[in-house]
């Protein structure tokens, strides 16, 4: 397992003087489950968001296969074409049917003929169970069935891995269970993935790796055995005392 | 316990009935008492126009049959133009600044929210364009365009017609008007829609016209059609500067009968033009808001 997908080293992120990441360093792995945790504010969405460069970052270097993101030559489109994201509130295009939002990247963004990337959308839609919907705008579906389709548009893009940024913070308790299956799908099918998440029994099953942010700190990092059963340090303990119900 | 609360229930509870004297305005009393004030208020205005002594000296003054129809046809042997054919001037004028306001309008706003550094100085010279044409009158941009610019002597500009540089003089100001509209609808649009595009790895570019144009264009369309109702009306100020629209033929016709009648006539012109366009603006507006409505639940 040595082929690097994302690294991040030494990363360092300031809001004005609030430093939200200090020196953070982690890599992901090919066909590797990081799960990001920490309470709210410890950083994981700015973490997220500096991947794929929606964010600069004030120290460190952010690297995807081993080259340097912040290259002055890196045409940031480019590198976010290799990065799926999907985001806590969804943000499908309610202009646009459901086909629609997953066809848009790779027809606009790759240029790649339309009806080869709509065959494909269908596809990728009939493997959640919403084919059939295919032709509904976003706000006929239930917020899962949504969060789905997030998904699915951003694997459409056929990307080298996934940032996921709390994908069910903003679902009906009831609704949870089908996006976490889908993830869990896609972890089995071996995608890569960075997930940030307060499911930690999702993370427990999901993850080879977990990462536990405390105020833009990495405090602590490695397998969901160690970190779950036998956190060694103090802040990491409070945290998970406080998250188990 | 409870029986006692059925027993009541049973019988009308006084304390829901309304005032007797406020009854006749409730439930099915209410077509009745519309119908009575519409009657009352159309009676009392008949009574003023017909039967008042000034009422019949408006009549003659204003509503003249004649005159009216006069205006209609103009008279060519007295070189009085028809109000009519005035009237389409009007509304050839107010189409092609229509087209050319949508355009110019949009350009600006594009350019006041982008954040390409490159376009620093345009968007500088966007926000000084449109405060300063929103903030000088209509008709002092009217008069320096069509009495300035004929002075500059420049080749293509200053030769041209008063028609065409009044639609210029119209465009300039209705642009920086349209322009904040637009630049509206665009920020309406969430943050999240952008972040979302960009991370699917479209340009800045695309991003604009794939995801925040299309979602903009319908949240401005309303507020868009009252500027072009504006717009229509505004048509009539050509006629400072000569163009012989609907409202200069009616001054015309005017000065040469001592009659009122055929401004009275332009009115009714305009209004003909610009009730569809209300009423279809009220229309979307309501449709909106009901679908609004719809999605709230």
């Amino acid at each position: 397992m040595n082929d690097v997908v994302l690294e991040m080293t030494s990363v360092v992120k300031r809001f004005g003087s609030h430093e939200v990441l200090r020196d953070v360093s982690l890599a992901l792995h090919r066909h590797e489950v990081v799960c990001l945790i920490g309470a709210s504010g410890s950083g994981k969405s700015t973490l997220l968001r500096c991947a794929n460069l929606l964010e600069s970052i004030d120290g460190g270097d952010i690297t995807l296969y081993g080259q340097s993101l912040l290259d002055p030559r890196i045409d940031p489109d480019l590198v976010r074409r290799h990065m799926g994201t999907v985001f806590q509130s969804f943000n499908l295009f309610p202009h646009l049917s459901v086909i629609d939002n997953v066809c848009l990247g790779p027809v606009r963004a790759l240029h790649r003929p339309h009806e080869e990337v709509r065959a494909e959308a269908l596809e990728l839609l009939e493997r959640i169970g919403l084919a059939e919907r295919a032709q509904e705008y976003p706000d006929r579906l239930s917020g899962g069935q949504q969060q789905r389709v997030a998904i699915v548009r951003s694997l459409a893009m056929r990307p080298d891995l996934l940032l996921l940024d709390e994908v069910t913070s903003a679902l009906d308790p009831t609704l949870v269970g089908e996006v976490l299956e889908l993830l869990s799908d896609l972890a089995a099918a071996g995608t890569t993935m960075l997930i940030a998440t307060h499911e930690m029994n999702f993370a427990r099953e999901v993850a080879h790796q977990i990462v536990f942010l405390d105020q833009g700190v990495l405090v602590e990092q490695g397998s969901p055995a160690q970190v779950f059963d036998e956190p060694r340090h103090e802040a990491t303990r409070a945290f998970l005392g406080r998250s188990r119900p | 316990m409870s029986a006692e609360v059925d027993a009541d229930a049973s019988q009308t509870p006084p304390f829901l009935f309304a005032p007797r004297r406020r009854q006749i305005l409730k439930g099915r009393n209410g077509l009745a008492a519309s119908i009575a004030s519409t009657v009352a208020i159309v009676g009392v205005l008949a009574y003023i126009l017909f039967a008042t002594n000034g009422g019949a000296a408006v009549r003659a003054t204003f509503f003249n049959p004649h005159f009216l129809w006069l205006a209609i046809t103009g008279d060519p042997a007295k070189a009085i133009p028809s109000v009519f054919s005035g009237i389409l001037t009007n509304i050839w004028i107010f189409l092609v600044c229509e087209v050319l306001i949508l355009f110019f309008g949009l350009v600006l706003a594009w350019i006041r929210i982008t954040v390409s550094p490159l376009l620093m100085p345009f968007r500088l010279l966007a926000t000084v364009y449109s405060d300063v044409f929103r903030g000088v009158p209509v008709l002092l941009v009217l008069y320096l365009v069509d009495f300035g610019l004929p002075e500059l002597q420049l080749g293509g500009i200053s030769n041209q017609s008063p028609a065409v540089l009044s639609c210029v003089a119209l465009t300039l100001t209705y642009s920086a008007y349209v322009s904040e509209v637009f630049r509206a609808g665009l920020n309406s649009v969430p943050h999240g829609q952008i972040l979302a595009a960009r991370s699917l790895g479209l340009t800045q570019y695309s991003t604009m016209r794939r995801v925040v144009l299309p979602q903009a264009v319908r949240t401005v369309i309303p507020p868009l059609l009252n500027d072009f109702i504006s717009l229509q009306k505004d048509t009539a100020l050509v006629s400072i500067a000569g163009v012989v629209d609907s409202v200069r033929a009616a001054q015309i016709g005017v000065e040469s009968y001592f009659n009122e009648s055929a401004l009275v006539m332009s009115a009714l012109l305009f209004l003909l033009m610009t009730i569809p366009m209300t009423r279809f603006t009220d229309r979307l507006i309501a449709r909106d808001r009901e679908k609004r409505l719809a999605g709230a639940q």
